[in-house]
C-alpha cells in the first residue's frame, strides 16, 4: 500500500466532503421537515456559483490597457470582497430557496406525496435552464483568486503531501457554518420549533408554532449553505458548470443518505465521507494499493480511477437503499418514501 | 357568555362529513365532558376547535370572539391548548425541550419559569426525566407530559382527548385526579372521553355525541343516571 497516496487522498476528501456536506444538510434539512426529496436543490448550488462568478468578476477584476480582464483586488481587501460575495450568495440562495418552497411545494402541501416530487424535478429543469442561458452550455472558468501555497512544509511536515491554503479556505468557511447550524437547530428557540415542526407537525401547530413559516425558515437554511458551496465550489475547483448542480447534488444526495436522510449531524458526517471515498477513487486505486495489480482477481479494482467515482458513488446510493435506507445515524427508518 | 362556544360546526375531511352540525357550550371553570363512541367526531370537534381543521359552515368562538377559521398557531395564542390522542409528544425532544414548545406563543422568560415549576410539581415523574428523550417514555408519563406540555401555554381552556387511553387503572385514577387539580386551580376543561364513567364523575356538565351530531346534553350527573348512556356507553346490559 502507498500511504502517502492514501493519506493526501485523505486530505483531498476532506476539502471536497465539506463542500458535499454543506449541500448534504440542505436535503437533509427539507426532507427532515416535510419528506421531501428537493431535485432543485443541487441547482440551487449551481445557481449560487454562478451567482458568485459573475459578483467576482465585476468586483476584483479591472482591465489593462489593451482592454483584457485583470485581477485588480489583492490581499486583505480581496478576502473582504470574498467574504461580501459570500453573504450576497448565500441570502440569494436563501431567499430564491424559499421562493421555490412557497411556489412550487406549498400549494401541493396536501397532495399525494409524487406531486411535490413532480414538482421539484420541474423546478431543476427551470433552475438548469436559467443557469444555460445565463453563463451558456460550455463549462465556465472561475476565477482562481485563492492562493495556493502547500501548509504543510510550513508547520514540518515535508512537502511529500499537500494541503493548500485553498482547502484552509475551504474548511475555514464551511466548518464555522455547519456548526453555527446545529447550535442554531438545537439551542434557539426557532431551531426548535424546526425540530417539533419536523417530528410532528400537527402537535406543533398545536404548541402554537406557525409550521408554514417554519418550513420557510429550512429552505432559507438549507438554500444559504448551497449558496456558500457555489462559491467555495467554484474557488476551489475553479471551473462551473450549468449542469453541475445534477451531479454534485445526486453526490450530496448520497451523501445525506448515507449518513441517514434527515439527519443533520449525518449529512455532515456523510458529506465527508462521501468526499473521502471520491477523492480516493479521483485518485486511483492503482495509486494507492499498487499490489492490487498483481492480485488474481481483484486486478479489475486497480482500474478504478477517476473516470468510476460518479458510478462507485451511485452503485454506494443503491445498496444503502437496499441494506439499510435509515443509514449511519438515520434513527428513524425512512417508512414513508 | 360562556367562555367557548360551538354554533352549528360542519367539518368534513374531504368528502367525508365528520361533523354535522354541532353546538356545544363551555363556560368558566367548568369540566366538560363529550362522550361517545369510536368514530363519533369526538377528535373532530377538538381539531376544528383548535383550528387543525376549518368548520365549512358555522363558527367557533371563545368569550363571544369568532376563532374559526384562524390557523391553529393563532388559536393557541388566544388561550386554548389542546392535549391530543395519542399524546403526539416530541419523541427525539427532551421532556424539558417538550415542555418549552408548551410555552412557545408565550413571552416572559419569568412566567414561563414558574409555570414550569408548577407542571412538575403536578407530574413529579416529569421533574426526574427532565433530560430523557420523550420518546423513549412510558406511556403513562408520555401522557403527563402532554397534558404538562399542554398546561405550558397557560391556556383559559385546556382541551383533553382521551387522557385516559391506554394507562393501567392505577394510572387513569391518578390522571382524573390531576385533571381536578387543574380545574380547581382555575383552568376550564373540555374533556373528551371513551371512559365514560370517570369522564361524568369528574364533569359539571356533558355532551353525547354520535356520528357527528350532538344527541343528548345535561348535568353529568344526570347523564349518569340516563338509561341510554348507560346501556351504551357505561357498559350496562
Ligand atoms: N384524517 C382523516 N381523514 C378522513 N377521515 C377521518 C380522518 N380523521 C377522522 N376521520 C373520520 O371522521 C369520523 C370522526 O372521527 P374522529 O376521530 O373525530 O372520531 P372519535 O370520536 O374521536 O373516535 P375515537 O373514539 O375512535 O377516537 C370518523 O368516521 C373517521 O373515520
Ligand atoms: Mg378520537
Amino acid at each position: 500500500m502507498n500511504a502517502t497516496n492514501l493519506i493526501q487522498a485523505i486530505l483531498w476528501g476532506i476539502s471536497i466532503g465539506a463542500v458535499f456536506a454543506l449541500i448534504a444538510l440542505g436535503y437533509t434539512l427539507v426532507y427532515g421537515i416535510i419528506e421531501l426529496i428537493n431535485f432543485a436543490h443541487g441547482d440551487v448550488f449551481m445557481i449560487g456559483s454562478f451567482l458568485a462568478l459573475t459578483l467576482l468578476v465585476d468586483f476584483a477584476y479591472g482591465t489593462n490597457a489593451r482592454g483584457r480582464p485583470v485581477q485588480a483586488v489583492f490581499g486583505p481587501r480581496l478576502f473582504l470582497l470574498i467574504f461580501a460575495i459570500l453573504l450576497v450568495v448565500m441570502l440569494f440562495c436563501a431567499l430564491l430557496n424559499v421562493l421555490i418552497e412557497r411556489l412550487a411545494y406549498r400549494p401541493l402541501r396536501r397532495a399525494p406525496r409524487l406531486a411535490p416530487l413532480i414538482s421539484a424535478i420541474g423546478v431543476s429543469f427551470i433552475l438548469v435552464n436559467l443557469g444555460q442561458l445565463w453563463k451558456g452550455s460550455p463549462p465556465r472558468d472561475f476565477p482562481n483568486l485563492l492562493p495556493e501555497v502547500n501548509v504543510l512544509p510550513l508547520l514540518g511536515l515535508g512537502d511529500r503531501l499537500s494541503f493548500t491554503t485553498k482547502d484552509l479556505f475551504v474548511i475555514g468557511v464551511s466548518i464555522p457554518l455547519m456548526l453555527g447550524l446545529a447550535a442554531f437547530i438545537q439551542r434557539t428557540k426557532l431551531g426548535k420549533a424546526m425540530r417539533a415542526t419536523a417530528q410532528d407537525r400537527e402537535a406543533a401547530a398545536l404548541m402554537g408554532i406557525n409550521t408554514d413559516l417554519t418550513i420557510s425558515l429550512t429552505f432559507l437554511l438549507g438554500g444559504a449553505l448551497a449558496g456558500a458551496a457555489g462559491l467555495i465550489y467554484g474557488l476551489y475547483t475553479t471551473q462551473v458548470w450549468y449542469l453541475m448542480g445534477f451531479r454534485t447534488g445526486l453526490i450530496a444526495f448520497t451523501a445525506a443518505v448515507l449518513g441517514g436522510i434527515g439527519n443533520v449531524r449525518g449529512a455532515a458526517l456523510g458529506g465527508f465521507l462521501i468526499g473521502l471515498i471520491a477523492s480516493i477513487n479521483d485518485l486511483g486505486f492503482a495509486a494507492i494499493f499498487p499490489a492490487l495489480q498483481n492480485t488474481p482477481g481483484l486486478s479489475f479494482l486497480a482500474g478504478l480511477n477517476q473516470q468510476w467515482t460518479i458510478v462507485v458513488i451511485f452503485g454506494l446510493l443503491v445498496l444503502i437503499l437496499v441494506f439499510r435506507p435509515s443509514g449511519l445515524l438515520g434513527e428513524r427508518v425512512v417508512d414513508k418514501a | 357568555m360562556a367562555l367557548l362556544q360551538l354554533d352549528n360546526v360542519h367539518a368534513y375531511y374531504g368528502n367525508i362529513h365528520a361533523l354535522k352540525g354541532v353546538s356545544l357550550e363551555v363556560a368558566e371553570g367548568e369540566v366538560v365532558s363529550l362522550i361517545g363512541s369510536n368514530g363519533a367526531g369526538k377528535s373532530t370537534t377538538l381539531k376544528t376547535i383548535s383550528g387543525l381543521l376549518a368548520p365549512r359552515e358555522g363558527e367557533v368562538r371563545l368569550q363571544g370572539k369568532r376563532i374559526s377559521g384562524l390557523p391553529a398557531h393563532k388559536i393557541v395564542a388566544r388561550g386554548v391548548s389542546q392535549s391530543p390522542e395519542g399524546r403526539k409528544i416530541f419523541p427525539r425532544m427532551s421532556v424539558r425541550e417538550n415542555l418549552e414548545m408548551g410555552a412557545f406563543a408565550r413571552k416572559s422568560g419569568a412566567e414561563i419559569k414558574g409555570d414550569t415549576e408548577r407542571v412538575l410539581d403536578l407530574f413529579p415523574r416529569l421533574r426526574e426525566r427532565l433530560d430523557q428523550k420523550a420518546g423513549t417514555m412510558s406511556g403513562g408519563e408520555q401522557q403527563m407530559l402532554a397534558i404538562g406540555r399542554a398546561l405550558m401555554a397557560r391556556p383559559n381552556i385546556l382541551l383533553l382527548d382521551e387522557p385516559s387511553m391506554g394507562l393501567s387503572p392505577v394510572l387513569v385514577d391518578q390522571i382524573f385526579d390531576i385533571i381536578r387539580e387543574i380545574n380547581a386551580r382555575g383552568t376550564t376543561i373540555l374533556l373528551v372521553e371513551q371512559n365514560a364513567l370517570k369522564a361524568l364523575e369528574v364533569a359539571t356538565r356533558g355532551y353525547v355525541l354520535q356520528t357527528g351530531q350532538i344527541v343528548l346534553q345535561d348535568s353529568a350527573a344526570n347523564l349518569q343516571r340516563n338509561e341510554m348512556v348507560r346501556k351504551a356507553y357505561l357498559g350496562e346490559e
